[in-house]
C-alpha cells in the first residue's frame, strides 16, 4: 500500500469536505445545485479510486451509479424544478461566510475528535477519511437546518447521502445490493419530494418554510 | 544566593523615589518643582535600569528587612526575572520623565501630579522585588492608588471622574483576586513568603484555582478581555507622560505578576489552564485591535492597541505553559522569550506613541482624529518618530515589533504533535488570531498616522500647530532609535533574556550573539533564521541603487501644482477621508455582527437645503453583557434589600431572635 | 536580484498581450512596459502643493522593499547566496511594509480618491495577510521550516506526497496572490473609473519617475508571487545551489516556462470572470483564510496520531 495511493484518496475526501463548506454559504439555488453536482463527481472519482485500490470491481458500478444519478440526473432534474418554480432568480438569506465557515470548521474538528480516538486500530489515513466523511454528513445536516427553502434542504439531504457513501466505500464493506437499494430509495424519495413541492407550490404559491409555518397557524 | 549589593542599590533607589515624591508635595507649586521632580526621577530611573541590566547577569539575591508588620517583616529578592522587568519599567520611566521635563510645563495644576508620579514609579519597582505576598500586595495597591490620583489630575471633567471611579473599582477587584490567589497558595500554614509558596508544590484543583485567580487579578490590571473596560477610559484621562507609563509600563507589571506566579511559584499547573490563557490571549488580541479600529480619539485608540498587545503577550505565555505541560522545556523557553521580548518592544513603542499623542494634543489642543491632519508639515520631528512607532507596532521589518511577532510564530510552528485535543485546536486557532491581529493593527496605525499627520488640516487648530519642545523630542527620538536598534540587533536582547528563561524553566534559547552575521536562530539553523541587520542593509542598498539609477537616468524636474484629484479638486478639507470613513470598510466587514455597527443616512428630499446626516452607531457587547447587566442586577437587588432599613422595632427584634435560634440549632446539629 | 528586475515588466507585458488576444485585439507588444517605464522616467514630476516628504520618499522605499523581497524568492535555483535569509514570513512582512507605505502615500495629499484606495486596500490587506500567514504556517509545518529555500527543496523531494492540506493551501494561495497583486476579481489594474479602483486610486497623484517606480514595483510583486507559487507547488526543474551551469540552465529554462504558462493563465482567468463588488471581496478572502486555517487544523490533527 503505497503512501501516495492513500494520499489521492485523502485529497479526494478533502475536496468533498470543501464542497460541503462551499454549499454552506451559497445563496443562489442554481450555484448550490452546481456545487452538489461537482461534489457528486468527486464522490464518483473517490469511489472509483477505492475500487482500484481495493480491487473490488463492483465498486466501479457504484461509482457509475453515483456519477449517473447524483452528478447528472438529479442535479439536472433539480434545476428543472427550480426553473419551473421560478426560484432561480431569488437570493436566499444565509448567514455570512465567516460565521458559516467557522461553524463548518467547528463541525470538522468535532468529527475528527470523535472518530479518531474510536478507530485507533485502523490505518491512519483511512481513519482521517472516515472522520472527513462524518464531517460531510454533519455539514450536510447544518445545511438542512439553516436553510429556509425546501429545495436547498433537498440539496443538503443529498450531500448527507454523499458523505454516507464515502464512509461506506472507505470501510470496504458495503455490498452492491445495498448500494443499489439505497440509490433507488433516494430516487424514490426524490420523486416524491418533487411531486409534493409542486403540489405545495400550487396550493400556497410559495415553498418558503417560514411562510408555510404561518399557514399552519404555528407562528408565535 | 549572591550578595544583595544590587538589591540594596534598588531599595535605595526606591527610597529616593519616595523622597522625591515628598519633595514634589512640598515644592509642587514652585516653578522649579517640575525640574526637580522629573530630573530626579530621570536620574533614579536610569540608575535602576542599569541595576536591572546588572541583575540579569547576576545570581539571585535576597534580603529581609524589618518593615511593615513587625511579626512578618518584608522579604525582597532580586533575580533575573525581576532584573528584566526592572529594565523595562525604568527605561519607560526614564523616557517619560525626560518627556515630562518639557511637557510638564503645560500642566495646569502641577501639585496634583508631581507628588504622585515618583510614588507611582517607586511602587512599580517595589512590586518587582517583593518576595512575599504581603509586600507584593502593598506595593500593588500603592501603585493603583498613585496612578488613580494621577488619572484624576484633570478632575474638572466629568469623563475623567467617571474614569477614576471605574479604574478604582477594577483595581480593587484585581487586588482582591490576587489576595485570594496568594491566600490559596499560602495554604493552611499561612506562610506568605514566595520561597514557602515555591516549596509547597500545590497541585490539581488548588493550583488551577490559584492560577485562575491570579490570571483574573493580573489580567484586570493588564487589560485582558473582558476585564479591559477601564483601560480606554483611564489611560487617555491621565496626562500624557502618565498615560505612557500606565500603558507601556504598568501593564507590564501585571504581566510580571502572572509570570512570577505561573512559572515561578506554581510548579506544574494542569494542562487545561494553558488552554484558558491561550484562548484569552487570542481573543484579547483580535478584540483589542477591532475596538481600536472603531475609535477616532487618538489616545483611546492607543489604549485599545495596548489591550491587543497584552493579548499577544499572553498568547506567548499560554504557549509557554502548553509546552511546559507537555514536558518540552526548550519550546517553552522559546515561547517565553518571544512573550518577554514583546513586553520589552511594546514598552518601547507604546510609550513612544503615547508621547507623540501628547505632543499632538499639546500642539493642537485636541485628540480627536477628525480634527487633525496635515501635521507632518508643521511638526516634522514628531511626525517622523511617530511614523517609526507606528511602523514598529505594526510589525514591519526591520523594526523590533516584527522580531517578537516572528518569534511567536516560530513557537507556534514548533510542536504540531501535542497530544491534547485542546492544544490541537487552540494552536492553529491562535495562529490565525495572531495573524489577523497583526494585519488589523497595521490597518489601525495607517489610520492613526494617516488621518492625524497626513492630508490637509481639518480644523484651525491643526493648521496652526507648532513643534513641541526639545525634551519631548529627545525622549521620543531616543525611544525610536531603540526601536530601530532592537530590530536590527535583536540577538542582544534575546541573549539578555536568556537568564530569565533559564531561571524559570531550566533551559534557554540557543545563544544568539555567537551566530554568524548577527542572525537570530531560535531553534536550529535548518528550521528558520531571521537576520534584521541583513534585511536592513539590503533595503538600504536597494534604495541606494534605486536613487542612484534614477538620479543618473531619469529627469530631475519637479513642478508643484494643485492636486490632480481626477480633475475635480475640492479645496475644502472636509472632502478628505476622516477616521470613521477610513475604517468604514473594515467596520462593515468585521464589526457589523459583533458590535452591531450600523450607519444610518438621512438624506433630505430634493429642494430641501437641510444638510444630510450620517450617524454611526455601535454597541459594545462586553460592556452591555459583562458590566451593565450585572450592575443592573446589583442595583435592583440593593433597592429591594433597602426595605430592610425601614422595618419596625418588633421586626428587628424578631430578626435577632431568629438568628440566635438558628445558630443554636446549628450548634446542636453539628455536635 | 537583477534577474527579477529585468523579467518583471516582460511578464506583465505578456499577461496583457494574452488578455488582448482573448478580447480579439492585437494588443501592445510584450516589451511595451519597458517603453512605458522609459517614457515615465523622462517626464517631469508634477507634485501636489501639499505633498510631504513622505510622498516623495515612499516610491523609493516601496520599490526597494519589494525588490529585496522578490530577490529572496528562489527563481531558478535554491540555495543561492543569502538564501538562508529568505524566511517566508519575513518576505511577506516586507511586502506588508511596502503596502503600509503605499497606503500612507495614498492618504498624503488629502483627496477623497486617495482615501478610497487606502481604506479599501486596508480592508483587503486585513484579510489577505492573515490568509497568507495561515498558508505559510501550513507549508512550514509540512516542510519543517519556514525558510523558502528549504520548503522548495522539500516540495521537490519524494517525501511530500499528495496531501489535502497542500491542495487547500494551493487554492488559498492563488486567491491571496490575486488579491495582493490587485488583479481581477479583486481589483482591475486597467480600470479608469476611480470608484472601482483600489490600487490605482492610491497612486493617482503620482507622475513621472515616481510613477515609474510604482509600476515597476507592481510588476515585481506579480513576478514574486508567481515565482513563489512555482517554487513551492511546482518545483520541477528547480536547480539546487552549486549545481553547475548545466543545472542552472535547466532551472532557468523551467522557470521561464513557468512564467510563460502563468502569464497565459492569468490573462485567460482575468478575461473569463468579472471583477467582484468591493464588499464581496471579504467573502472571497475570508474563504481563503478559512481554507488556510483548515489546512493547518488538518495538519495539527494528523501529526499527533
Amino acid at each position: 500500500m503505497g503512501g501516495s495511493a492513500f494520499d489521492v484518496a485523502h485529497t479526494l475526501a478533502g475536496l468533498l469536505v470543501l464542497g460541503s463548506l462551499t454549499m454552506l454559504y451559497q445563496d443562489r439555488l442554481v450555484a448550490l445545485i452546481n456545487v452538489l453536482a461537482a461534489q457528486s463527481v468527486i464522490l464518483a472519482a473517490s469511489v472509483a479510486w477505492q475500487a482500484h485500490l481495493q480491487d473490488a470491481p463492483d465498486l466501479f458500478i457504484t461509482a457509475a451509479i453515483a456519477l449517473g444519478f447524483k452528478a447528472i440526473f438529479i442535479p439536472a432534474a433539480l434545476k428543472r424544478i427550480v426553473v419551473r418554480l421560478g426560484l432561480h432568480r431569488e437570493i436566499e438569506t444565509v448567514a455570512g461566510i465567516g460565521v458559516t465557515m467557522l461553524a463548518g470548521m467547528g463541525l470538522i474538528a468535532l468529527a475528527m475528535e470523535v472518530m479518531l480516538p474510536v478507530t485507533s486500530r485502523v490505518d491512519p489515513v483511512a481513519r482521517q477519511d472516515i472522520a472527513l466523511a462524518l464531517s460531510v454528513v454533519l455539514i450536510g445536516l447544518l445545511i438542512m437546518v439553516t436553510r429556509r427553502n425546501a429545495v436547498s434542504q433537498v440539496v443538503g439531504f443529498l450531500s448527507i447521502d454523499n458523505g454516507i457513501s464515502l464512509a461506506a466505500t472507505g470501510a470496504r464493506g458495503m455490498p452492491l445490493v445495498v448500494e443499489i437499494s439505497v440509490a433507488f430509495s433516494v430516487l424514490v424519495a426524490f420523486i416524491v419530494i418533487g411531486i409534493f413541492l409542486f403540489r405545495i407550490r400550487e396550493r400556497f404559491d410559495t415553498v418558503d418554510l417560514g411562510a408555510l409555518d404561518a399557514f399552519r397557524g404555528e407562528r408565535r | 544566593m549572591g550578595t544583595p549589593v544590587l538589591l540594596i542599590i534598588v531599595l535605595a533607589g526606591i527610597a529616593a523615589l519616595l523622597a522625591t515624591g515628598l519633595a514634589g508635595a512640598i515644592r509642587g507649586r514652585a516653578p522649579d518643582g517640575r525640574v526637580l521632580v522629573y530630573g530626579a526621577c530621570l536620574a533614579l530611573c536610569a540608575l535602576l535600569a542599569l541595576a536591572g541590566i546588572a541583575g540579569l547577569a547576576a545570581p539571585p539575591s535576597g534580603l529581609g528587612l524589618p518593615l511593615f508588620l513587625p511579626w512578618i517583616g518584608a522579604r525582597f529578592r532580586f533575580d533575573p526575572l525581576a532584573g528584566f522587568f526592572l529594565l523595562v519599567i525604568n527605561l519607560g520611566g526614564a523616557a517619560a520623565s525626560l518627556y515630562a521635563l518639557g511637557y510638564g510645563r503645560h500642566t495646569a495644576e502641577p501639585e496634583r501630579v508631581l507628588p504622585f508620579y515618583p510614588v507611582f514609579l517607586a511602587a512599580m519597582n517595589m512590586v518587582l522585588i517583593a518576595a512575599d505576598a504581603f509586600g507584593f500586595l502593598f506595593a500593588w495597591e500603592l501603585m493603583s492608588v498613585a496612578s488613580w490620583a494621577l488619572v484624576l489630575a484633570h478632575h474638572h471633567e466629568e469623563r475623567t471622574r467617571r474614569a477614576g471611579v471605574l479604574y478604582l473599582l477594577m483595581a480593587t477587584l484585581s487586588g482582591l483576586a490576587l489576595l485570594l490567589g496568594f491566600g490559596l497558595l499560602a495554604g493552611p500554614a499561612g506562610d506568605y513568603s514566595f520561597a514557602a509558596m515555591r516549596a509547597a508544590h500545590p497541585s490539581g484543583w488548588l493550583a488551577a484555582l490559584a492560577l485562575l485567580l491570579v490570571l483574573f487579578g493580573a489580567g484586570a490590571k493588564a487589560g485582558l478581555v473582558p476585564l479591559h473596560v477601564w483601560l480606554p477610559e483611564a489611560h487617555p484621562a491621565a496626562p500624557s507622560h502618565v498615560s505612557a507609563l500606565m500603558s507601556g509600563v504598568m501593564t507590564k507589571v501585571a504581566v510580571y505578576a502572572f509570570v512570577r506566579v505561573a512559572f515561578g511559584l506554581l510548579g506544574a499547573p494542569p494542562w487545561w489552564s494553558a488552554v484558558v490563557v491561550l484562548a484569552l490571549g487570542g481573543a484579547t488580541a483580535v478584540l483589542g485591535v477591532l475596538y481600536a479600529l472603531m475609535e477616532s480619539d487618538l489616545k483611546r485608540l492607543l489604549a485599545y492597541s495596548t489591550v491587543e498587545n497584552i493579548g499577544i503577550v499572553f498568547l506567548g505565555l499560554g504557549l509557554a505553559m502548553a509546552f511546559r505541560a507537555d514536558g518540552d522545556a526548550t519550546g517553552a523557553a522559546l515561547a517565553l522569550t518571544a512573550a518577554l521580548l514583546h513586553v520589552f518592544n511594546h514598552a518601547l513603542f507604546k510609550s513612544l506613541l503615547f508621547m507623540g499623542a501628547g505632543a499632538v494634543q499639546t500642539a493642537t489642543g485636541t485628540r480627536d482624529l477628525n480634527r487633525l491632519g496635515g501635521l507632518i508639515h508643521r511638526m516634522r520631528v514628531t511626525s517622523f518618530v511617530f511614523l517609526v512607532g507606528c511602523a514598529a507596532i505594526s510589525g514591519l521589518p526591520p523594526l523590533n515589533g516584527f522580531v517578537s511577532e516572528w518569534l511567536t510564530f516560530q513557537a507556534i510552528l514548533l510542536h504540531p504533535d501535542l497530544p491534547q485535543w485542546g492544544f490541537k485546536v487552540m494552536l492553529p486557532a491562535d495562529g490565525a488570531l495572531l495573524a489577523l491581529a497583526a494585519a488589523l493593527a497595521a490597518a489601525c496605525f495607517v489610520k492613526a498616522f494617516g488621518i492625524a499627520f497626513l492630508g490637509r488640516p481639518r480644523s484651525e487648530a491643526a493648521a496652526a500647530a507648532h513643534e513641541v519642545d526639545g525634551f519631548s523630542r529627545a525622549a521620543m527620538a531616543g525611544l525610536a532609535a531603540l526601536c530601530v536598534l532592537g530590530g536590527i540587533f535583536p540577538g542582544v536582547v534575546i541573549d539578555a533574556l536568556a537568564p530569565v528563561a533559564h531561571l524559570l524553566l531550566g533551559t534557554r534559547v540557543p545563544a544568539q550573539l555567537a551566530v554568524p552575521w548577527v542572525s537570530i536562530i531560535p531553534v536550529t539553523a535548518a528550521r528558520s533564521s531571521y537576520n534584521g541587520l541583513l534585511i536592513f542593509l539590503f533595503v538600504a542598498a536597494a534604495s541606494g541603487i534605486a536613487v542612484a539609477a534614477i538620479h543618473r537616468f531619469a529627469s530631475h524636474a519637479i513642478r508643484r501644482a494643485p492636486a490632480w484629484d481626477c480633475g475635480f479638486p475640492n479645496a475644502n478639507p472636509i472632502t478628505q477621508y476622516t477616521a470613521d470613513s477610513f475604517a468604514q470598510p473594515i467596520r462593515r466587514v468585521f464589526a457589523a455582527s459583533l458590535f452591531g455597527a450600523h450607519e444610518t443616512v438621512i438624506l433630505p428630499p430634493p429642494g430641501d437645503i437641510a444638510p444630510a446626516r450620517i450617524d454611526k452607531t455601535m454597541r459594545d457587547p462586553i460592556w452591555d453583557w459583562g458590566y451593565a447587566k450585572p450592575a443592573g442586577w446589583v442595583e435592583r437587588t440593593s433597592i429591594s434589600l433597602n426595605r430592610l432599613q425601614f422595618l419596625t422595632i418588633r421586626r428587628y427584634l424578631g430578626f435577632v431572635f431568629a438568628a440566635l435560634v438558628v445558630l443554636l440549632l446549628a450548634l446542636a446539629l453539628w455536635q | 536580484m537583477a534577474l527579477v528586475l529585468a523579467l518583471a515588466p516582460l511578464l506583465t507585458g505578456w499577461a496583457r498581450k494574452v488578455k488582448a488576444r482573448l478580447q480579439r485585439r492585437r494588443g501592445a507588444s510584450v516589451i511595451q512596459p519597458y517603453r512605458d517605464l522609459r517614457r515615465l522616467l523622462g517626464k517631469e514630476v508634477v507634485l501636489a502643493e501639499n505633498a510631504s516628504w513622505l510622498f516623495r520618499v515612499a516610491p523609493y522605499m516601496i520599490f526597494s522593499l519589494t525588490w529585496v523581497a522578490a530577490s529572496l524568492v528562489p527563481t531558478f535555483a535554491t540555495g543561492l547566496m543569502f538564501s538562508w535569509t529568505g524566511d517566508l514570513i519575513a518576505i511577506i512582512a516586507l511586502l506588508g511594509a511596502a503596502r503600509f507605505l503605499l497606503t500612507l502615500a495614498g492618504m498624503d495629499i488629502g483627496t477623497a480618491f486617495g482615501g478610497i484606495g487606502s481604506s479599501r486596500e486596508a480592508m483587503i490587506a486585513a484579510l489577505a495577510e492573515p490568509a497568507m500567514l495561515m498558508i505559510i504556517i501550513a507549508l512550514a509545518l509540512l516542510a519543517g521550516s519556514s525558510q523558502l529555500s528549504t520548503i522548495a527543496r522539500f516540495m521537490d523531494s519524494p517525501a511530500v506526497g499528495l496531501r489535502v492540506s497542500l491542495a487547500l493551501a494551493l487554492v488559498a494561495f492563488l486567491i491571496v496572490a490575486l488579491a495582493e497583486n490587485a488583479r481581477i476579481p479583486v481589483d482591475n489594474p486597467a480600470t479608469h473609473l476611480e470608484l472601482t479602483m483600489v490600487h490605482e486610486a492610491m497612486v493617482l497623484e503620482y507622475s513621472g519617475r515616481h510613477l515609474a517606480m510604482i509600476e515597476l514595483t507592481a510588476a515585481l510583486k506579480l513576478l514574486l508571487m508567481i515565482s513563489a507559487i512555482g517554487c513551492i507547488f511546482l518545483p520541477l526543474g528547480l536547480a539546487v545551489g552549486g549545481a553547475g551551469p548545466g543545472g542552472y540552465a535547466i532551472g532557468f529554462a523551467a522557470y521561464a516556462a513557468k512564467l510563460v504558462v502563468a502569464g497565459a493563465l492569468l490573462g485567460t482567468f482575468e478575461s473569463a470572470i468579472a471583477k467582484m463588488r468591493v464588499f464581496r471581496v471579504p467573502n472571497l478572502l475570508g474563504g481563503a483564510l478559512m481554507l488556510g486555517l483548515l489546512a493547518t487544523l488538518l495538519l495539527f490533527v494528523s501529526k499527533g496520531l
